[in-house]
Order: structure tokens, then C-alpha cells, then sequence
């Protein structure tokens, strides 16, 4: 790999690339997100690998072990290209006659296509599936396409066409775009991306960071993971737009050590483009230097907060501090910092490449764009859904989840993980975007979806979550750290039969106190899930604290009465 | 000076130069080639980085991913992720804990498993999810717990 010194090499590269491929030659893209992984994904790529020898079918099929496709629930999943034709629930011993029949023979195999629930048909193609057809997939279309440990497949989908054509603008031209797209923050709070990165550069001083949070801590959320698994480069392509926006020159990746696939892939992306020169020193001729580094995390909830995320990155103790000096004026050891989130800086080249007008045509009126999903829990099609901003809870848990598995009834949907609330039925056709999500107790947050059946109790959940909570409250200031200890007691309390008449009303007080009082946003949205599961499931909290009954059936209150 | 006892800490601490701000990167470096956080390491790692060992001590014990104590031979973690949670991660975990005879946290007498809780693993297709060393175990429930647990020695 040489250098690439202009727009040009890399454009030139890009056509040796494209030219070297036949677009009719078959190709199977194997999912080898960690979800398909543990299906055993690895070893289906290399059963095909075996296979295709024995039957003298070397050279005639590409086999492609791709990023996540999203939809986990079928895993493995597989695409044979260039008819699309969708294999699921594909295990080793299918290996064999795939091999023969399907690229062989150009059969399709009936028992491992996709059953359509409500219609019982088979379907042959992948787009043609319901998970899919729904969905608007801008940001993460390509990691079922590309190899994510090859640049060379990110180069020949148009990867890098969006940087080239920022490093030809003017910085405040980048940012004024991206304020136009109106592309909001996708890790949680929802705030302006344009405007973060305009305060950034104009604050003060030469030394200035940009920031990658990839320390997805929202437990049932992993769209951040499977960008990363699966699309690095688009990741760090946005890191490198900004950071040329921003006029910065050092950027630090916090991503978790839970998901090593995702800290492998990311490395591999980084020494690759510092290979090809488009990051590093003059990138593309441009003059423009940018480098970045990896730092692991050590699995702490509140890290997600930007302060504490630095603090971590500094090699301290991950804790939060107040921000009345924000984080891009005196951030990473006190410099001007911009922290965005995976899936925001994903979005970047999209905007860059088909500008502002294009994007913010899509979404509703003040949240732009799409937003991905990790649609779980009590939901047929488990997965990574990607759709745009206002769409319909109805629309995600019934046309693209599949409905609630076992005949069972729909309850709530949780969003925003332990920092959102619970929905209920009655607003099921809430369009979906940041704003909708607040007024209803709710949070967009990092993406968390966690579809709830009528064998779950809403209590239950909510002490889950304060539970969760407490373990992760770094304990610096007060109200969070003995706050959710007391929220905890009194629901562990409900829970197991000895609640009381007014614990409702003591709840409520904390929470508030919580919210006033709290040092950071852990804390200040810690009583979402309380407070929204009261508001929506009172009847709930009523039937356990007054008849000693779950109603769900969860909570078992023994001999423990009153 | 103290004899160093852990040439783990010294390569570690050699690949990320010495560096105060890579302390995360190096204690997970070094319980990975250790597997825990030896009070010795602790110290080392300190000296080597130039900080005060409260401060390592501090963010080794502040941080989840972080064992003081020796593990053993296979560690098991029982994601408690609110995916796995609503399908039961509770129930898995409890039967393990019954046949284990241990609590989360907790070795095995004869150091053959660790019992850990993790947040989430992003696999939440598969939940309830069990990690036993590198082994994915999906769709756990506690009937399955004993024969899963016979593939280890």
C-alpha cells in the first residue's frame, strides 16, 4: 500500500478497485457480527471455503465474512449475490448443499429462505423480507456488503468520496452544512451536532481533540457495536471531516473493552488509513494532519457522560464534574474537545456527500435523518433496525419486530435504556424523534429498544433499572448515590410484598430530588424509568403494594405480607 | 528499589511507553496476561507510570472490568443486559450460582470457574447469553446449565 498524495491517487485507486471486480460473479456476504459469530458464523466461512475445494468451485464464488446484517434473530444470516438471495438460520451442515445446489446449480434452497409470519410465504430475496423492506438503511446498508477489515471494499462503495470533497471546502462551510442537515447528537441528549463543532473551533487555543464515544454502556443496545464491527471507516471518516472542520489534529476512540471484535476492527481501520495516508500526516495532499488513538474502557456506565469519558481518558477514575464550563471550551486535559457519538459521526459523510438540502428532507421537522435501533426483548425479529426519525412505535415493534413472540400481548417499550422510560400501548403510534420521546418520559438515548410482554412487571423492570443504576452511580455526589439506594429499597420492597401506602408518593419525591439535585445526566434521568412505569402502570405498583399481587406473575412475595 | 516480580507489567508498560494516561489500556493489558490485578502488579504498574499507587489502585477498583483477586481456570460471565433480563438472565444465574455452590464474584474451591455478571455483550438475539471463556452460550436457560457447564475441565 502506497501513500495516496491527492484526491486523484485515491479516485484512481478506487477504479483499479471497482475494475478488478466482477459485478456478476457470486458472492456470498457471510454476517460475522459478534451476534452471528455466536451462531458460529466463523466456522461457516470456513466450511464454504472447504467446500467450494471439494467441489472444484474454487475462484468461482467470492465469499465476503461481512459486517452485522441486523437481523440477529435469523442468525447466520447470509446474502448470495448477485440475486440477493437471503439464507437463514444457516447452520454448518447446510454448507454442503448450498455449495452444490444453490451456486452449483443456481437452485434456491426452500427450507432456508424466510418464512413471511403473517402470510406464510417464502421469500427469496432480502429486500423483499418485512425486517428489511421497512426500513431506510443510509447509515448501515453497507455493512452487510463490505468486509469490514478491508479498505479496499470501503474504497470501492464510495468510502472517502465525502472527505475529498471536505477537504476542498472551507472549514466554516463543513460546519454551516452540517448545522443545515439539523443532525443531532445520536448518543442521547440530541444536541445540534453543527452547533458543538462551531463552539469548538471557536474556542480558544491551538490544541484541540475530537472525540469518538464508543463505550455503548446502555445494556440491550449494540448499534454502536455493529457500526464499528461492521463499518468502521465510515466511523472514521466522519472523525477525520470533523475533525478538519474543527481544526484539530488529535482524536481518541473510547470504546468498550466488551465488544473486542469491535476494538480489533477499529484498530485494523485506523492502521490501514494511516497506510493509504488518509489519516496522518498531510492527508491527500491537503495539508491537513489528523491522528487517532484507541482507548479501551473499563466498563463503567457513567463514562457515557462526556466529563467522566474524559477523565477516563486522562487515565483517571471515571467520574463526572460539573459543566459550567462545557467540554468545548476546557475538555480532555483542559483543552477544547468535541465528543460525538458512533452512529453521529457516521452520519457525517452522508451529509457531506449528498449536502444538507437531501438530508433534512428526511425525519421530521427538528430531528433530521435516520436513526438505527436495537430492537430486543419480547420481540419476534431481534435486531438492528434502521428507520427514519418519526416513525411510528407501531410501525418498528409490529411491520419490522414481527410482534410479540407466543401469541402474547404487547405491554411497553422501553427506549433510551436506564436513562429512558416505559411506553405503553395507548401510544403506540407516537412517531419516533427526540422531541415526541421527552414529552412522553421518555428518551431517544443511545437507541435502546426493549419490547416488554404481559408476563413482564412493570415494577420489576423499574427495580431493574434502579438496580442497575445504583451499581453504576460513581458515588461523587449525594442525591444519585443514596438517592437510588433508598428508590431501590422501597421497590425492593414492593417487589417482595412489604410495600406501603405511601411509598408511591416517597418515590415520587426522590425522583424529583434526584433530578434537581444530581451532579450529571446519570443521575438527573435515573428516575425516568420509575416515574414513566408510575405514570403509565400505576394500577401495577397498586396491585403489588395494596393485594400483594404481580400481576405479571414475576414477583414472588412468599410469606412476606405487609 | 523493590525487586520487580512481573516481567507482564514491564512489557506492558514498555508497548504503551511509560504513557500515565494509557493506565486503563495497561491494567487490562496486564490482567490479561496475569489474569487479575496482583497487589505486587499494582505497585509496579505505578512506579512505572509515575503516579501514586492510590491512583491505580483507585481506577483498578473503580472500573468493572477490573478482578484484585486470582480466577479461575474459566471464567464465566451471565450477561444481565435488560434483553437478557426480560427473558429470564435472573433464572440462569441463580441455577449457577446452585451449582457452582458459589455467589457472583465468587471462585470455585479448586479454581476451575469464576462466576461474573456483565451489563451487556450486544448479543441479544441470543439471550439469555452465558460467556464461558471465548464460548458464546445463547438461549440459556437453567436446564441446560449442567450440561454446558460438562465441556469445561
Amino acid at each position: 500500500m502506497a501513500k495516496l498524495k491527492s484526491p486523484g491517487e485515491l479516485e484512481a485507486l478506487r477504479n483499479a478497485i471497482v475494475k478488478k471486480r466482477d459485478p456478476d460473479k457470486p458472492c456470498i456476504t457471510i454476517c460475522n457480527g459478534t451476534g452471528c459469530q455466536a451462531y458460529g458464523a466463523k466456522r461457516i466461512v470456513a466450511a464454504f471455503q472447504e467446500e467450494l475445494k471439494k467441489q472444484n468451485m474454487e475462484g468461482k464464488v467470492d465469499i465476503r465474512a461481512s459486517g452485522c446484517h441486523g437481523f440477529c434473530e435469523r442468525g447466520t444470516v447470509m446474502v448470495i449475490k448477485p440475486k440477493d438471495i437471503f439464507y437463514q438460520r444457516v447452520r454448518v451442515k447446510d454448507i454442503p448443499e448450498i455449495t452444490s445446489e444453490t451456486i452449483g446449480k443456481g437452485n434456491i434452497i426452500e427450507r432456508m429462505l424466510y418464512t413471511d409470519r403473517s402470510t406464510n410465504q417464502k421469500i427469496n430475496c432480502e429486500y423483499d423480507v418485512p425486517f428489511y423492506k421497512h426500513q431506510k438503511r443510509l447509515v448501515f446498508g453497507n455493512n452487510g456488503l463490505i468486509d469490514p477489515t478491508s479498505i479496499e471494499d470501503y474504497i470501492a462503495v464510495g468510502g472517502y468520496v465525502a472527505l475529498t470533497k471536505a477537504l476542498k471546502m472551507a472549514p466554516e462551510k463543513i460546519i454551516d452544512e452540517v448545522k443545515k442537515s439539523g443532525l443531532r447528537g445520536r448518543g442521547g441528549a440530541g444536541f445540534p451536532t453543527g452547533n458543538k463543532w462551531e463552539s469548538t473551533r471557536n474556542a480558544h487555543g491551538d490544541v484541540k481533540y475530537v472525540i469518538c464515544n464508543a463505550d455503548e454502556g446502555d445494556p440491550g443496545a449494540f448499534m454502536d457495536r455493529s457500526l464499528v464491527e461492521g463499518n468502521p471507516h465510515s466511523v472514521l471518516e466522519g472523525m477525520i471531516i470533523g475533525a478538519y472542520a474543527i481544526g484539530s489534529h488529535e482524536g481518541y476512540v473510547y470504546i468498550r473493552n466488551e465488544y473486542p471484535l469491535a476494538v480489533k476492527h477499529i484498530k485494523t481501520a485506523i492502521e490501514q488509513a494511516e497506510a493509504y495516508g488518509l489519516l496522518g500526516e498531510n492527508i491527500l495532499g491537503s495539508g491537513f494532519s489528523f491522528s487517532i488513538k484507541i482507548k479501551r474502557g473499563g466498563g463503567a456506565f457513567v463514562c457515557g457522560e462526556s466529563t467522566a469519558l474524559m477523565a477516563s481518558l486522562e487515565g483517571k477514575v471515571g467520574e463526572p464534574r460539573a459543566k459550567y464550563i462545557h467540554t468545548s471550551e476546557q475538555g480532555l486535559w483542559g483543552k477544547p474537545s468535541n465528543l460525538n457519538n458512533v452512529e453521529t459521526w457516521a452520519n457525517v459523510p452522508l451529509i457531506i456527500n449528498n449536502g444538507a438540502d437531501w438530508y433534512s428532507k428526511i425525519g421530521t421537522k427538528n430531528s433530521k435523518g435516520t436513526k438505527i435501533f436495537a430492537l430486543v426483548g419480547n420481540i419476534n425479529n431481534t435486531g438492528l433496525v434502521e428507520v427514519p426519525m418519526g416513525t411510528t412505535l407501531r410501525k418498528i415493534v409490529f411491520d419490522i419486530g414481527g410482534g410479540i413472540p407466543k401469541g402474547r400481548k404487547f405491554k411497553a417499550v422501553q427506549t433510551g435504556g436506564p436513562s429512558g422510560g416505559m411506553i405503553p400501548e395507548s401510544l403506540l403510534d407516537l412517531p419516533v424523534d427526540f422531541d415526541e420521546l421527552m414529552k412522553v418520559g421518555s428518551m431517544m438515548g443511545s437507541g435502546g429498544m426493549i419490547v416488554m410482554d404481559e408476563k413482564t412487571c412493570m415494577v420489576d423492570m423499574a427495580r431493574y433499572y434502579t438496580t442497575f443504576l445504583e451499581g453504576e452511580s460513581c458515588g461523587k455526589c449525594l442525591p444519585c448515590r443514596e438517592g437510588l439506594r433508598q428508590m431501590r429499597y422501597i421497590l425492593d420492597g414492593i417487589t417482595e410484598g412489604r410495600g406501603k401506602e405511601d411509598d408511591i408518593q416517597l418515590l415520587a419525591e426522590l425522583s424529583a430530588t434526584l433530578v434537581d439535585a444530581s451532579l450529571c445526566q446519570l443521575g438527573a434521568s435515573a428516575p425516568n424509568p420509575v416515574m414513566s412505569s408510575i405514570k403509565h402502570f400505576r394500577d401495577e405498583y397498586e396491585a403489588h403494594i395494596k393485594d400483594k399481587k404481580c400481576p405479571a406473575g414475576v414477583c414472588k412475595f412468599g410469606d412476606a405480607k405487609g | 528499589m523493590a525487586v520487580k516480580k512481573y516481567k507482564e507489567v514491564r512489557q506492558v508498560l514498555e508497548k504503551y511507553q511509560n504513557d500515565k494516561s494509557a493506565l486503563i489500556d495497561v491494567l487490562h493489558d496486564t490482567q490479561a496476561a496475569i489474569g487479575y490485578l496482583p497487589k505486587e502488579a499494582l505497585g509496579e504498574i505505578a512506579a512505572g507510570l509515575g503516579i501514586p499507587v492510590s491512583r491505580v489502585y483507585s481506577v483498578a477498583t473503580f472500573f468493572k472490568a477490573f478482578s484484585l483477586t486470582a480466577r479461575g481456570r474459566h471464567l464465566i460471565n451471565v450477561c444481565m443486559g435488560t434483553a437478557c433480563h426480560v427473558r429470564g438472565s435472573d433464572k440462569v444465574l441463580a441455577q449457577l450460582e446452585k451449582e457452582l455452590g458459589i455467589k457472583d464474584g465468587e471462585n470455585t474451591t479448586d479454581l476451575k470457574f469464576t462466576l461474573e455478571t456483565v451489563n451487556c455483550v450486544g448479543a441479544c438475539a441470543l439471550g439469555p447469553m452465558v460467556i464461558i471463556g471465548g464460548d458464546y452460550h445463547g438461549e440459556m436457560t437453567p436446564d441446560k446449565v449442567s450440561e454446558v457447564l460438562k465441556n469445561y475441565s
